[in-house]
């Protein structure tokens, strides 16, 4: 059993999205039921995985049918594809438990076609993180892809155009990826990329135009899938108009595990000598990351739609993402990797508690925090610490993340991307001071909000308790607490996962 | 020019591959009509995948099936054999871009019901109602 947990990680949620889709008339309780079990088989085999290699000091291959690689497909999970995993499996288990109202209230009908398509995506990204070969990579990031235009057409209305626009712009990004690794393919007859890396190590290809042309159509495909700064027009709109439950499971989850392999290709296929002194453009991405992270905040500040709000600020964490890997140096890697974890957790955090605002408010608008600390504390209070780790306040993960990404900048002497960290992290602390301002001192008597309630407003200054229901709540305290639990246990998470994938020649 | 008509004609697959890639390109990018630019996406798919497909091809070589003699000896040396695999991989990538194309339908049949139109500017226009 515990030497299939690569594999059964993946098949699980395969599996059980297959049952859903045949559980039909059995109904939500039975679907949900069903969702949650196998997401949680996912985290536990997840779970096993990471305490394995953390316990050995060494990665975990799992061989395909028994086939030998580089002739068979491989998994490897080694420290950084361990975090990742137990990462995107307690997202989606979070997610899971959290979908109960909000998942059969965007979809009334066929609810277990869309848990199907829930369990596919998580399967989908799982494997994009665990496999160890790029071809088989495509395969899934198309599988996870697929299945997140299944859900974000799930949306109402307009969601239909920003899902047209994302599958269009997915596909893209796809095909270039694709075309990369023919071009690799060409050049080196491998596909896996332990062997690819082996290859890739000789001089003659070091030098070759044709690599360094698969080397930039694989990252400009990752690029486009992970939505970072002037190839993000897509986002937005697609992430913004989903329901609830799609929000809280694709936001955090697609863009981070894109980085995720962003990082695979930089580091493991080709090194950090190649990347860093082969590739020309390589000084330029710290200028379009720094790019990123400003205009991304920027952008968020002038929303008035809480989610728009939120996937800017994605857009601007891409940034501090993109510009981490890039820097060249330990830290910044470091805070790269650091911060797919907490940034994972805190996307997810403001989205769960932006949802069960909605949910209870009805109004999706940033008017609908008016008075929320009165209406809906445990909410509010969360939404606080998620807040103070996108500022970066200690002793939330956020803080740390930026403390990382600050120590590599200034060691890398990058002075723009330093400036970028500060100036966004002063614009998301303008934006959520503005929204904590309203959620404190909040006018109940806002008409916006007389509409909004469930029950008629009557006297001028009734406070209602309304808070989201338990299963809402829940998992949204679960992730504030994991957000200052991360926070605090830093230096155990660097010690332990961290250090060890820290590139050769960094 | 010798020269250059030797060099096109020489990797013909590699120019036809990059002609209907931006071909697809231009589809996605100029094209109004969403059916048009789902046409485009799928030259766009296409074309990578007859790239990829004309690598495997060799010239007198045999299907990728081993052939052995009496006592047990392989007939051919391996050289002889065509690349199987770039066929595989893209045996799968059409899959998935049936899939996607798919998809990509559905999507424009649903935006036909709530927009009345497939025309891009007029859904854009629709939706800033």
């Amino acid at each position: 059993m515990m030497d299939h947990a690569p594999i059964l990680m993946i098949v699980v949620p395969v599996f059980a999205s297959l049952a859903l889709t045949l559980i039909g008339p059995m109904g939500h309780r039975a679907a949900y039921g069903l969702l949650i079990l196998s997401v949680a088989g996912s985290l536990a085999a997840a779970m096993a995985t990471l305490v394995q290699v953390v316990w050995t000091g060494q990665a975990v291959h799992y061989r395909m049918g028994d086939w030998v690689p580089p002739m068979g497909i491989e998994l490897v999970i080694d420290h950084l594809s361990a975090g990742v995993l137990v990462m995107i499996s307690g997202c989606a288990l979070l997610t899971a438990i959290y979908s109960m109202h909000t998942a059969r209230q965007d979809n009334p009908d066929r609810l277990n076609h869309y848990y199907a398509l829930f369990a596919l995506l998580v399967a989908g990204l799982m494997g994009m993180t665990a496999t160890g070969d790029v071809f088989n990579l495509y395969v899934l990031l198309e599988i996870s892809a697929l299945s997140s235009y299944g859900l974000l057409a799930r949306g109402k209305g307009r969601a239909y155009y920003a899902t047209f626009r994302y599958l269009m712009m997915g596909t893209i990004g796809a095909s270039f990826y694709l075309l990369g690794v023919g071009y690799l393919y060409i050049m080196t007859g491998s596909l896996n990329m332990a062997d690819l890396a082996e290859i890739l190590k000789r001089p003659e290809l070091g030098a070759s135009v044709n690599v360094r042309i698969g080397f930039t159509l694989i990252i400009l495909g990752v690029w486009i899938k992970m939505a970072l700064f002037p190839l993000h027009a897509w986002m937005p709109n697609a992430y913004s108009r989903a329901g609830t439950t799609t929000a809280c499971l694709i936001a955090p989850l697609m863009t981070k595990v894109s980085v995720y392999v962003m990082l695979r290709i930089m580091f493991t296929v080709f090194s950090v000598d190649y990347v860093f002194q082969q590739i020309a453009w390589s000084r330029l991405v710290i200028y379009l990351a720094s790019a990123a992270a400003v205009l991304g905040m920027i952008t968020a500040l002038s929303q008035r739609d809480l989610r728009k709000m939120l996937t800017y600020i994605i857009v601007a964490e891409i940034g501090y993402l993109t510009g981490g890997a890039w820097l060249a140096n330990t830290a910044g890697y470091t805070g790269a990797v650091y911060h797919i974890l907490a940034d994972g957790l805190m996307t997810l955090c403001l989205f769960m508690a932006v949802g069960a605002i909605i949910y209870r408010t009805g109004v999706s608008t940033s008017a609908a925090m008016e008075g929320i600390f009165q209406r809906m504390p445990v909410t509010a209070g969360v939404f606080l610490i998620a807040a103070a780790s996108v500022v970066g306040i200690p002793p939330t993960c956020g803080f740390f993340s930026k403390w990382y990404l600050l120590q590599g900048a200034v060691q890398a002497g990058e002075w723009v991307f330093v400036a970028a960290l500060i100036i966004a992290g002063l614009v998301a602390a303008t934006l959520f001071f503005r929204l904590l301002e309203r959620a404190f001192f909040g006018r109940l008597d806002d008409p916006v909000m007389a509409t909004g309630s469930e029950e008629p407003h009557t006297g001028a200054r009734t406070i209602r308790l309304n808070e989201a229901p338990l299963t809402m709540l829940l998992p949204l305290v679960f992730t504030g607490a994991a957000l200052l639990g991360l926070g605090i246990y830093t230096n155990e998470v660097v010690r332990y996962l961290i250090r060890w994938s820290v590139p050769a020649g960094m | 020019m010798d020269d250059l008509f030797y060099f096109i004609i020489s990797k013909y697959n590699y120019w036809a591959a990059i002609v209907l890639l931006f071909i697809g390109l231009f589809g996605i990018i100029v094209r109004n009509n969403l059916m048009k630019k789902i046409i485009g996406m799928v030259i766009f798919q296409t074309a990578i995948l007859l790239f990829i497909v004309s690598i495997g091809v060799k010239r007198g070589a045999t299907v990728p099936i081993l052939k052995f003699s009496l006592d047990k000896q392989p007939l051919l040396d391996a050289t002889a054999y065509a690349n199987p695999l770039p066929h595989v991989l893209i045996l799968t990538a059409i899959v998935v871009g049936v899939a996607v194309l798919g998809v990509a339908l559905a999507l424009l049949q649903k935006i036909q019901r709530v927009h009345g139109t497939i025309e891009e500017d007029e859904i854009l226009e629709d939706m800033r109602k």
